[in-house]
């Protein structure tokens, strides 16, 4: 009964994002003609009411483990702890696909009820594109994908879900992403409603902002703990692995990396004025896009979910409507829209510029990488594959000018900026980058020319970063200078945790008898003990290693080989032991028949600064977001904030 | 901050730029749109699947034959196992080879990039179930196999075809694979 009650809570969100769409449309017949319009704010409030029902009758479903329902036999089971019978909910298409409905219409009752510089009637456009959106997905979601279809016959017991994805981090993972990809659902109803009403400029930058840093801070969140999922439950310690799917959610939050800061010289500076319309436009298309890929099947991967032609057809008619829509409506009006100011190539504005086209770059390196295995099988030519090899060696270098410039940019003013300054202030971060790369050489001996760069520019953009906060009483900085220092430090931190990682790992491969021990990067590890273990659905031989260094005892570990009951499957629990110079990570692997057993053991130094420094920036888009929006009230200001506006 | 409804004139290059996004969103709408529904391949195959297995003419261990190409036209399909003294999970498979050799199958053994003596030990301590052995000091002859890592096991019928490729360590339930692959090449 929930059920049917959630399937038609559905249908009516549909109803009302449809009065939505068409709010500011409509002239009513009698009286003010655009009064009608003002029924866009409510209809967003019951369309976001109406889903988060329909959503909560799914979730009551899984965590009662009703079989009845498709869904839940196809994916859930009775034994799975409560955590994962929840996070099964989207651990699958369907449901996935009602969160990302969900996510949008929360953000569409967040436009609703904040305030709206640009006006009742802008506000009513936005909402109109999302309803729009929204509408779309509706379809998809009841003709196509049906989560709450029921079965004839109840089995007495479910599938199960991935043992893979029966995982904390796993379980937030995709609300946060989702969080990001359809928060930039705003920014692209925000472009697509100043196309219409050509309101291209500060205001409107001003406007987005909070938007656009908040979808950013979400998107930065879900890519960190994906990142880290990958990292503890792969079982081989990497952390990203240039993924089409990953770099399906890169690819996202780069543009809008982008678009932040071009918002902050549209904002400030009344220039880039297409370049950003086009940003936010690209931002959510690249995350609808991405969402295509991995539910039509295109691209296979371990996060693909379901190979189906007729659900990637009707996803790709969507895109093509809203994409197509809105990338024509750009041309048509782009060219009408007069061009913005000018300005001085020192400056900060134009710092912002060319920090927009290296990421644009990345952004396009990525995106060829990704397609161009695609490209290269349907040619003719077999299958190929895109690694690491080529993502480090065109994606890094333009990271490299990227990160030098981030460290120079928040010292310039805006307008023509003074730079007799400018060297005093850079010889410091300058003194510490070849105070690292010494100390890499002599003590750590690093001898990579490619791992020196990363280690000079992650003191240089940490500490230059520093001296931007330097000196100034904390309660008086602005709060979006504090952001913008946090996120640049985040990314210091989290260049130097790849760097230090990548340069410095120290990996083990034995065979051990119990009692035997063996030794990594100074630390001692005996195998004291294999033993079986159980779960509420999965046995497990669980391994007992005492790590010892110089005689001290530092930890216990306990890698363990697990088996899953429901579905049947084989996976590694790694062992990790953190701490913030580096993790051990320990593998138990097979028997190999005499009594000795496979152990895999890294040492990763600094590794855990990589999500700690995505979190970081994360939470500077956070801090960032709750501050005023100032439009054109500071520009003299000569150390504020990067992406103030 | 509403624009000048009346805009200067553009030139082509402007227009270019301007549609230039929904022109390569119109290519990547096509090219996707008639990709799908297309079959996805999940794994990779060796290209020599089907074809004859590649000169080889290896040195052997001490006094013992080395393995030669006429070694594959003995009529019957054989194991070919390439694997090293370095390698770890080459010690995990040894009694997986043991129990193949013991069920009647003749294994031959490509030791790659290894030296005599690591060879001899690693005999000594993990058993040897290969009736030949070649040791391959450049790794030549592994790349002419299309052999990318160790430990990898080919199947080789009695005409010198190569039949099967088992990429990694052959475990315990692997077996009951190779064995009908075996049976099959040898049919």
């Amino acid at each position: 009964m929930i059920v049917e009650l959630g399937h038609a809570a559905l249908w009516l969100a549909a109803a009302f994002a449809l009065l939505q769409a068409l709010a500011p449309w409509l002239r009513a017949p009698v009286g003010d003609a655009e009064r009608w319009t003002g029924l866009a704010v409510p209809a967003a409030l019951a369309q976001a009411l109406l889903v988060s029902l329909a959503f909560g009758s799914l979730v009551w479903a899984f965590a009662t483990s009703d079989f009845s329902v498709k869904l839940v036999a196809t994916n859930s089971h009775t034994m799975k702890p409560m955590l994962y019978k929840l996070s099964g909910v989207w651990g699958n298409h369907e449901g996935s696909m009602l969160l990302w409905i969900l996510v949008m219409a929360v953000a569409g009752a967040a436009v609703s009820l904040a305030d709206s510089p640009l006006g009742d009637r802008f506000r009513a456009l936005v909402l109109s594109m999302q309803g729009l959106i929204a509408l779309g997905f509706y379809a998809f979601l009841l003709a196509a994908s049906n989560p709450f279809e029921r079965l004839g016959v109840a089995p007495t017991q479910g599938n199960g879900l991935n043992p893979l994805l029966q995982d904390p981090g796993l379980a937030f993972h995709p609300p946060m992403l989702y969080a990001g990809y359809v928060g930039l659902s705003v920014a692209f109803a925000f472009a697509v409603a100043a196309l219409l009403e050509r309101r291209v400029g500060p205001a409107w930058a001003a406007a987005v902002r909070p938007w656009v840093l908040a979808a950013w801070a979400a998107l930065g969140c879900g890519i960190t703990l994906g990142s880290w999922w990958a990292y503890y439950e792969l079982g081989w310690g990497g952390y990203w692995f240039w993924d089409p799917v990953e770099n399906a959610s890169l690819m996202p939050w780069l543009a809008a990396t982008a678009l932040l800061h071009s918002v902050a010289v549209l904002a400030k500076r009344d220039a880039l004025r297409n370049w950003t319309i086009l940003l936010a436009v690209i931002g959510f298309s690249l995350s609808m896009i991405g969402t295509f890929v991995v539910r039509s099947g295109l691209l296979t991967s371990v996060h693909a979910f379901a190979v189906d032609p007729a659900r990637g057809a009707f996803l790709l008619v969507l895109l093509a409507l809203y994409i197509g829509g809105a990338l024509l409506l750009y041309g048509l009006r782009a060219s009408t829209v007069a061009v913005g100011e000018g300005f001085a190539p020192v400056s900060r504005e134009g710092a912002l510029v060319a920090n927009n086209l290296l990421l644009a770059a990345g952004l396009g390196v990525v995106f060829v990488g990704s397609g161009y295995p695609l490209l290269v099988d349907v040619m003719g030519a077999g299958p190929i594959s895109v690694g690491p090899p080529y993502f480090n060696a065109t994606f890094g270098p333009l990271m490299i000018p990227l990160v030098l410039l981030m460290a120079i940019g928040p010292f310039l003013g805006w307008g023509a900026a003074r730079t007799d300054k400018l060297a005093r202030k850079l010889a410091v971060p300058a003194l510490f980058a070849v105070g690292l790369v010494a100390f890499a050489v002599a003590v750590w001996d690093v001898r990579a020319v490619f791992s020196l760069i990363g280690f000079a520019l992650s003191a240089w953009l940490g500490v230059a970063t520093l001296a931007i906060l330097w000196g100034r009483l904390p309660w008086r900085t602005p709060r979006a200078t504090w952001g913008m220092a946090l996120a640049h430090l985040g990314v210091a931190i989290t260049l130097f945790g790849i760097t230090a990682s990548g340069a410095l790992t120290r990996e083990l491969l034995v065979n051990l008898r119990l009692g035997e021990s063996a030794e990594v990067a100074g630390y001692t590890m005996k195998l004291v003990d294999v033993a079986p273990v159980a779960g509420a659905n999965w046995t497990a031989l669980e391994a007992t290693l005492d790590v010892s260094r110089a005689g001290k005892p530092v930890t216990v570990l306990h890698p363990q080989a697990r088996l899953y009951t429901s579905p049947m499957m084989d996976t590694t629990e790694a062992a990790i032991h953190t701490r913030l110079n580096g993790d051990l990570y320990a593998v138990l692997g097979k028997p190999d028949g005499s009594g000795r057993w496979q152990l895999h053991v890294w040492w990763k130094p600094f590794v855990v600064w990589i999500w700690a420094g995505g979190l970081i920036m994360a939470l500077g888009g956070g801090l960032s977001m709750t501050a005023r929006a100032s439009a054109r009230r500071s520009a003299a200001e000569p150390v504020g904030a990067l992406v103030a506006a | 901050m509403t624009d000048a409804p009346t805009p200067p004139a553009r030139s082509w290059l402007t227009r270019l730029a301007i549609y230039g996004p929904l022109l390569l969103f119109a290519v990547f709408v096509v090219f996707v749109g008639s990709q799908l529904g297309r079959e996805t391949r999940v794994t990779v195959t060796s290209k020599l699947i089907g074809q004859p297995m590649p000169a080889v003419s290896l040195p052997g261990l001490g006094d013992a034959p080395g393995l030669t190409s006429a070694d594959f036209k003995a009529g019957k399909p054989v194991l070919v196992n390439v694997f090293a003294s370095w390698c770890v999970p080459c010690r995990v498979e040894a009694p997986q080879l043991a129990q193949l050799t013991a069920m009647g199958v003749t294994v031959n053994g490509i030791a790659v990039r290894d030296a005599p003596d690591d060879v001899a030990a690693f005999l000594t301590t993990n058993g040897n179930p290969f009736a030949r052995i070649g040791l391959d000091k450049t790794g030549q002859t592994q790349i002419a196999l299309g052999s990318s890592g160790v430990p990898e096991t080919f199947v080789v019928d009695g005409a010198g075809i190569i039949r099967y490729q088992h990429i990694g360590e052959i475990r315990p339930e692997h077996i009951e694979l190779l064995m009908a692959k075996l049976a099959e090449a040898g049919r």
